[in-house]
């Protein structure tokens, strides 16, 4: 075999589009959950969080989208998602069921401090959750994204864009 | 060796004829290490002496014989009692007898048949050597040399270049280019990586190139497999029309050829991986099966899409 040198110059590729090179990117998608407001009075109390959502993704129906939702809609959605898709679901901030026994020294689950750690614990798992390809295939997670109230009697279903 | 010097002893030295000339190569020995032997090829003479030095001068060295032998075995590691030898001939250079003075016998191998490239991997290996033995009643005497050998292949006449696309639908769409399909060890893999939908965060881009040795057959198949190189391509998120070139030079890489079904014992077979890291550490791949390095091989058949983890494969 000959030391022959190798050809290394670049492939022919096609000149971009200045429309896509300095136009929006297509993978454009916020979360936020943020606003969090404890509703109710006495032992009913509970918290919710507003949850934002900014997106070009067709796959969602609505481009902007703003909804409340507490903690328990997020453990709906962590079991719908582990049961319905492949996905490996990431953890949730924890429950926190020590702070919710009686004779604490501070607020308990409305302490200041533990609802902002639950915030953005909450942020980073919804953004962890709606950028998998799978996961957005699932009715559970655009029902609790972009929907008024989650209807935990829905059917399960796969979305596929129009 | 003996360290009970009853009697006489020698020591048994194997030179090779052509040893001032001969091109010397380096090869991995099995603790990892690189060292130099001699380069044969297939077909070519094997010829050299064999010296006999007595360790006690005067005294007789009686034996069963001295003979030199020419050996090509495939070695599995887990199975070290069993040789699997390929290639053996044999010459003797004394008749049971013995020894007076150092002496010095000749040999040749003419023609050998060396049939596959010298191989040391994790699990398994293949050598080629010439041991010479004064067989005794109690203890030979012997000495081993090993040699290398490689095969050699010609360019491929036809070596088409490799053009696909492949993504998850309505997520990631993109077309990989690779120059050619049958690459040797010291080439250049030179392609490009063009998006054609981007809806997912992706962090960065590479190149990987993975090594699977297999040994064994039928139920216990072991593979075993090693990730060579890891090649970042490219760093950041791009846009739909963008192109990313791949460079790279495999000369810098620890490869051999591939080995398809060598003496029905072993196979290694290469893949490159393409892999894409979205900002959540979501890992998307597709691999090709590839053939090439010195044995003139393509791809096999069709590319397998293949996922890291739990998301859609790249189809």
């Amino acid at each position: 075999m000959a030391d022959a040198i190798a050809d290394t110059r670049r492939l022919y590729t096609k000149p971009q589009n200045l429309n896509d090179a300095y136009g929006p990117p297509s993978n454009f998608l916020e979360i936020d959950v943020s606003n969090p407001e404890t509703v109710g009075v006495g032992r009913g109390r509970y918290t919710t969080y507003e949850v934002r959502l900014k997106t070009n993704l067709p796959i969602f129906k609505l481009k902007e989208s703003s909804v409340r939702r507490r903690y328990s809609d997020f453990e709906w959605l962590r079991a719908e998602l582990e049961r319905e898709s492949k996905v490996v679901v990431p953890p949730l901030p924890g429950k926190a069921l020590f702070r919710q026994l009686p004779f604490r020294g501070d607020d308990g689950i409305f302490d200041d401090s533990f609802i902002e750690e639950r915030r953005q614990g909450l942020e980073q798992f919804l953004n962890k959750v709606a950028g998998h390809p799978l996961a957005q295939n699932e009715r559970c997670l655009h029902m609790f994204l972009q929907d008024e109230i989650v209807d935990k009697n829905y059917t399960p279903s796969k979305i596929r864009q129009a | 060796m003996s360290f009970f010097s009853f009697g006489q002893s020698a020591e048994i030295d194997v030179v090779l004829n052509d040893a001032e000339t001969r091109k010397k190569v380096e090869h991995k020995t099995e603790d990892g290490k690189k060292d130099k032997y001699f380069l044969f090829y297939d077909g070519e003479t094997v010829s050299g002496k064999v010296n006999v030095t007595l360790k006690n001068p005067g005294k007789r060295l009686e034996h069963h014989g001295i003979k030199i032998e020419f050996v090509g075995q495939i070695e599995l590691y887990y199975d070290r009692g069993n040789h699997h030898e390929f290639v053996s001939l044999v010459k003797d250079l004394a008749r049971p007898g013995e020894i007076t003075q150092s002496q010095t016998f000749d040999f040749e191998f003419t023609h050998v048949e060396k049939p596959y490239e010298s191989y040391t991997g994790q699990n398994v290996k293949l050598r080629y050597f010439l041991r010479a033995t004064v067989i005794r009643r109690l203890n030979d005497i012997n000495k081993e040399l090993d040699i290398v050998v490689h095969t050699l292949s010609t360019y491929p006449e036809l070596n088409s270049s490799i053009k696909m696309e492949v993504g998850i639908e309505d997520c990631l769409h993109i077309e990989f280019e690779y120059n050619k399909s049958k690459y040797h060890l010291k080439d250049v893999i030179v392609g490009k990586i063009y998006f054609l939908l981007v809806r997912i965060k992706i962090k960065h881009m590479e190149i990987d190139i993975i090594k699977r040795e297999t040994t064994g057959t039928g139920p216990s198949v072991y593979h075993e497999n090693d990730t060579i190189a890891k090649y970042e391509i490219m760093d950041g998120a791009p846009v739909r029309g963008e192109s990313i070139p791949i460079r790279l030079f495999l000369a810098g890489y620890d490869l051999t050829p591939t080995m398809r079904d060598i003496n029905k014992k072993f196979s290694v077979r290469y893949y490159l991986n393409l892999v894409l890291i979205d900002e959540e550490e979501r890992r998307y791949f597709k691999q090709q099966v590839w053939g090439g390095k010195n044995k003139s091989e393509g791809p096999r058949g069709h590319p397998r899409a293949v996922f890291a983890e739990e998301a859609p494969a790249l189809t």
